[in-house]
């Protein structure tokens, strides 16, 4: 093979995880909070709250109904006004990261509903407060869990970066386009589709090995 | 040590409790008995206020629960230890971590937290499981990883919601011994609810039996069990039979308890008075520490009206249940 695809093909494969990996930790260290807000302002939460309820529920609904590749293109203001620049990786990062928060919100707020009642009414009974019930049972206890949603989420991003290369965000997807759809070339559309067929594959079978290995206790 | 007054809760229109009052004793084990629905854990969730009564008062050692609010809640909860029917564990701690929680919470550092999560794991007979996760044990052994972390906070009073429900016969049964060996050896004072009559016959001291919210049988366990109308002896001991009654005698169930469990009456009423006695079921229990009994009698012959004013002499509870109306006279007539 033509040593300037391989080092292509590399470059590539290094940009989608750059991209992915990023925005799945901001996504994650937002939506998770996020998840926790909704799950203490429900109705039946610890500190009901039905405005702020219905308000984020809104928010995160939009977030997660808006196409990827239109909110790509919308935000591109707000990614200049982020990182400072609206085309390339890090560019792409905002727009990723901003879809899949609400994403990842929900499967928190899932994950931390699925935790069984009993096990906070047991904690209330030895006279935990709101926050040591919070820290030191539902999250806890929902991590398996939240584990399951982050391979889901991280799956996702692999698929949204393909579309990164609007806005030059390379990576794989990028590359297929590029060469593949454009450039008539079957080779490289073949390496890459393999390529992130790998990747989704590692991805899934870490993940839920992580999960089960937690699950066994 | 635990006094409940007037204790009522409602859900919107309905009524889950009412008027509850009981004063258990410290050292007792007090049982509350009745069908699904009839609110026994509203009442044991309103004296750790996990659920806030509607009116009515609490006081546990003392302290006024139901005044309490915020800190001061959470630390009166501290002193009782709870446990439930389905364990409620967290998954993701070990044993020991599970035993640690309420000493963790109470800030306990982690030498004095290590310390005493073995003792406690000696006390429940668990020597050896603290590093198990509660998916390694058993149901019997899960339940006692919850019983150690009811009590690291050594609690007075331990609050049992149908902690053997989800129990086989044996296990439950060796649970049980548990709770009664804690009962005396460290004076605990336990409030147990369940629907099983033979917890509240193994190692309740009184009990209540409610139905639909409202209290309809209270006492000594023993002393219930020894009268042949309640509904706790009804349930002890076996159902009435139902052959038909030969003509000129008559059918009663006498019952009895302690020193007279251990005499020989039956005897005694045939050698003494001109009858023919015919057991038809009996079965003598050992309810309260104490022998209880009951025996269903056929009656019949000249003497059997003076027979049966012998027993109600040596204070021996008799009911009549079958008989020509001569008989039922008497039994009316007796006080
Ligand atoms: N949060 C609630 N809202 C409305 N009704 C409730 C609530 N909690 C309990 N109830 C009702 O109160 C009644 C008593 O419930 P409770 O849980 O005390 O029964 P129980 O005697 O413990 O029954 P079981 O043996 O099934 O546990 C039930 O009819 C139940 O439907
Ligand atoms: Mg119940």
């Amino acid at each position: 093979m033509d040593p300037q695809l391989l080092s292509s093909l590399w470059t590539a494969t290094l940009e989608t995880i750059y991209m992915v990996s990023v925005s799945a930790v901001l996504a994650a260290l937002f939506g998770l909070p996020l998840g926790l807000l909704l799950v203490i302002a429900a109705p039946k939460g610890f500190l009901p709250n039905p405005a702020l309820y219905q308000g984020l529920g809104s928010v995160v609904n939009a977030g997660r109904s808006l196409p990827f590749i239109i909110l790509l293109v919308a935000i591109i203001p707000l990614t200049r006004l982020i990182v400072g620049t609206t085309i390339g990786s890090t560019a792409a990062l905002v727009p990723l990261t901003l879809s899949a928060i609400p994403f990842y919100a929900r499967v928190a707020e899932t994950s931390l509903l699925e935790v069984d009642r009993g096990l906070v009414e047991a904690a209330e009974s030895m006279g935990c407060s709101y926050w040591q019930v919070i820290a030191k049972v539902l999250i806890p206890e929902a991590v398996p869990s939240l584990v399951l949603g982050l391979t889901i989420m991280v799956i996702s991003l692999i698929g949204y970066s393909a579309m990164a290369g609007v806005v030059g965000g390379g990576g794989l997807g990028d590359l297929a386009i590029r060469y593949g759809y454009q450039r008539f070339n079957t080779q490289v559309m073949l390496i890459t589709v393999v390529l992130l067929i790998v990747l989704v594959q590692i991805v899934q079978w870490v993940g839920d090995a992580i999960a089960r290995q937690m699950r066994r206790r | 040590m635990i006094t409940i007054r007037e204790l009522r809760k409602v859900y919107g229109p309905f009524v889950a409790l009412e008027s509850f009052s009981e004063e258990i004793q410290a050292g007792e084990i007090f049982g509350v008995i009745g069908q699904s629905g009839a609110g026994k854990s509203t009442l044991i969730r309103c004296v750790n206020r996990l659920e806030t009564p509607t009116s009515g008062t609490v006081v546990v050692d003392g302290q006024d629960i139901t005044a309490l609010s915020g800190p001061d809640l959470r630390r009166a909860r501290q002193r009782m230890g709870m446990i439930f029917q389905h364990f409620n564990l967290l998954s993701s701690r070990t044993a020991a971590g599970n035993i640690a929680f309420p000493l963790e919470v109470m800030g306990y550092s982690r030498l004095q937290r290590k310390a005493r999560v073995e003792e406690l794991l000696a006390l429940v007979g668990l020597e050896g499981k603290g590093n198990n996760y509660p998916a390694q044990l058993s149901g019997g052994q899960k339940q006692r990883v919850g019983i150690a972390r009811a009590l690291a906070a050594k609690p007075k009073v331990l609050l049992s919601d149908e902690a053997t429900s989800a129990l086989d016969p044996q296990t439950t049964r060796s649970i049980l011994d548990l709770l009664k060996d804690l009962n005396q050896k460290m004076g605990l004072t336990i409030l147990l609810i369940t629907h099983d009559m033979g917890v509240v016959k193994h190692i309740c001291d009184r009990v209540a039996i409610l139905e639909k919210g409202r209290v309809v049988e209270r006492g000594r366990v023993a002393d219930l069990a020894a009268q042949p109308h309640s509904r706790l002896a009804q349930d002890f001991f076996p159902q009435r039979s139902q052959q038909p009654l030969r003509s000129g005698s008559l059918r009663a169930t006498i019952a009895f308890q302690g020193e007279t469990a251990n005499q020989p009456i039956i005897s005694r009423l045939v050698r003494q008075f001109d009858i023919e006695v015919n057991i038809l079921k009996g079965s003598i229990e050992t309810i309260g520490g104490q022998s209880v009994g009951q025996l269903q009698l056929e009656l019949s012959g000249a003497e059997t009206e003076a027979a049966l004013q012998y027993l109600y002499q040596q204070n021996i509870e008799v009911e009549v249940h079958d008989g020509s109306p001569a008989f039922e006279q008497l039994v009316d007539s007796h006080p």
